[in-house]
């Protein structure tokens, strides 16, 4: 009889979740990855897009962990579901648009299905008591536990000496005396582990791994809603918030502007949903135009678009507008003056 | 042996790694998955989620942007 027992953890692609695998591993235990695609993570891809960052490592984290662990990791889309959450926390948000708490109780309640399909017997977590100021913290670890349905079965092996201990713990499946009592917001025991461990290398993004920790994130999906006057987002919006100068010179359009070669290229993706403008007489970026514009606001854009190109201090700039039909006309513009374009404009 | 088409044109990582991974859920040992996308981050995230889990990555072609990988399920 094969007495093995298997832990599913939740990899963020970060150093503590990364711990906590390792430390369980280090006990005997089977232990697969779990890593959740929101549409609002913060991938090394994403910060690739742009010129500036192209030296930056082109590596999914979570799967990078996963290799240096020596595990399996399933990528699970929960976009769709995830919209709940994000529309509607019933814990409310962080400093922005963060629904943490709610984001951490479904993350766990879906490691816990998973558990429960392909025969693992518990969760573990890289969360530390008072690592975070909205869902780590001690009062909300049980309520995570609870609301997850994971109860007993979630184990956090960074900070488990500080809580009660649970069911891998009573039953003996995992030592509780190799466990950890890290707790508040110091670093200093997490690298001494990994230092223990040998692990040199660990992905520290500084604003988290979610794009809803990011104030001009959050404002820009605050936009979103407000103009569209409904509270709802598609995939694509939310990756084009990432991308880009977003500037709403009306309540009804939204021109968002590559700002380099590499977010022109992404950009382009996207030219057949939206009326796009590009320089043709100069070198400039492309740029997309979300809402219904006028002929109007097509001129009006064109001049923005020509502002942020090579030909700014002409007078003359020739932009090619393209409809979401295929139809495609020159227009001459003179570039907006620098002090023309609005400061409430941008997003 | 069978050789499966997979289009993650206009995907972004992790979306073709995820839909590979789907696509692989019911295939057998031997059977090749020809995966389209033009996400360059594929070029390291395919082989990886590959390695992870004991697949082999056999060609990684790029025309223009237009990246193709065949995969063989192991």
């Amino acid at each position: 009889m094969n007495n093995i027992r298997k832990a599913v953890a939740l990899i963020s692609g970060g150093l503590d979740s990364m711990l906590a695998a390792k430390t369980i591993m280090a006990q005997g235990i089977h232990v697969e990855g779990i890593n959740f695609y929101t549409g609002f993570c913060v991938e090394g891809h994403t910060h690739a897009i742009r010129n500036k960052d192209q030296a930056k490592p082109k590596r999914n984290n979570a799967l990078w962990v996963a290799e240096q662990l020596g595990i399996k990791l399933h990528i699970i889309d929960i976009v769709e579901e995830y919209k709940q959450i994000v529309l509607k926390p019933k814990h409310g948000y962080g400093a922005h648009l963060n629904p943490c708490l709610d984001c951490k109780i479904f993350m766990v309640k879906k490691a816990r299905e998973w558990m429960e399909e392909n025969n693992f017997d518990f969760i573990i977590t890289g969360e530390v008591i008072g690592q975070r100021p909205k869902s780590q913290r001690k009062v909300t670890m049980p309520i995570v536990a609870e609301q997850s349905g994971a109860n007993e079965r979630l184990l956090r092996p960074l900070c488990a000496k500080n809580l009660a201990p649970t069911l891998p713990e009573w039953e003996g499946w995992v030592q509780r005396e190799l466990l950890h009592n890290f707790s508040g917001r110091s670093r200093t025991p997490q690298f001494a582990l990994a230092k223990q461990f040998a692990i040199e290398d660990f992905a520290q993004p500084a604003g988290g791994c979610c794009f809803l920790t990011n104030e001009h994130y959050s404002a820009k999906l605050a936009d979103l809603w407000k103009t569209r006057g409904k509270r709802e987002y598609e995939l694509d919006d939310i990756m084009l918030l990432k991308i880009g100068r977003h500037l709403r010179p009306a309540p009804h359009f939204k021109l968002i502007i590559g700002r380099d070669e590499g977010e022109n290229n992404f950009l382009e993706g996207y030219r057949s949903q939206f009326v796009n403008l590009r320089p043709i007489s100069h070198v400039g970026s492309l740029a997309l135009i979300d809402g219904e514009p006028t002929a109007e606001d097509i001129y009006l854009a064109a001049q923005i678009v020509a502002r942020y190109g090579a030909g700014r201090t002409e007078n003359k700039v020739t932009i090619e507008v393209n409809s979401q039909g295929g139809a495609t006309w020159p227009l001459e513009v003179t570039p907006m003056a620098a002090n023309a374009i609005l400061q409430q404009w941008y997003v | 042996m069978n050789i499966y088409q997979l289009d993650a044109t206009r995907l972004i990582c992790p979306m073709p790694v995820i839909k590979l991974q789907e696509k692989i859920k019911g295939l057998v040992a031997g059977d090749k998955v020809e995966l389209v996308c033009n996400d360059r981050g594929v070029l390291h995230d395919i082989p990886a989620w590959c390695r992870v889990h004991g697949h082999a990555v056999e060609q990684i072609e790029q025309i223009g942007n237009t990246i193709k990988i065949t995969v063989i399920v192991k």
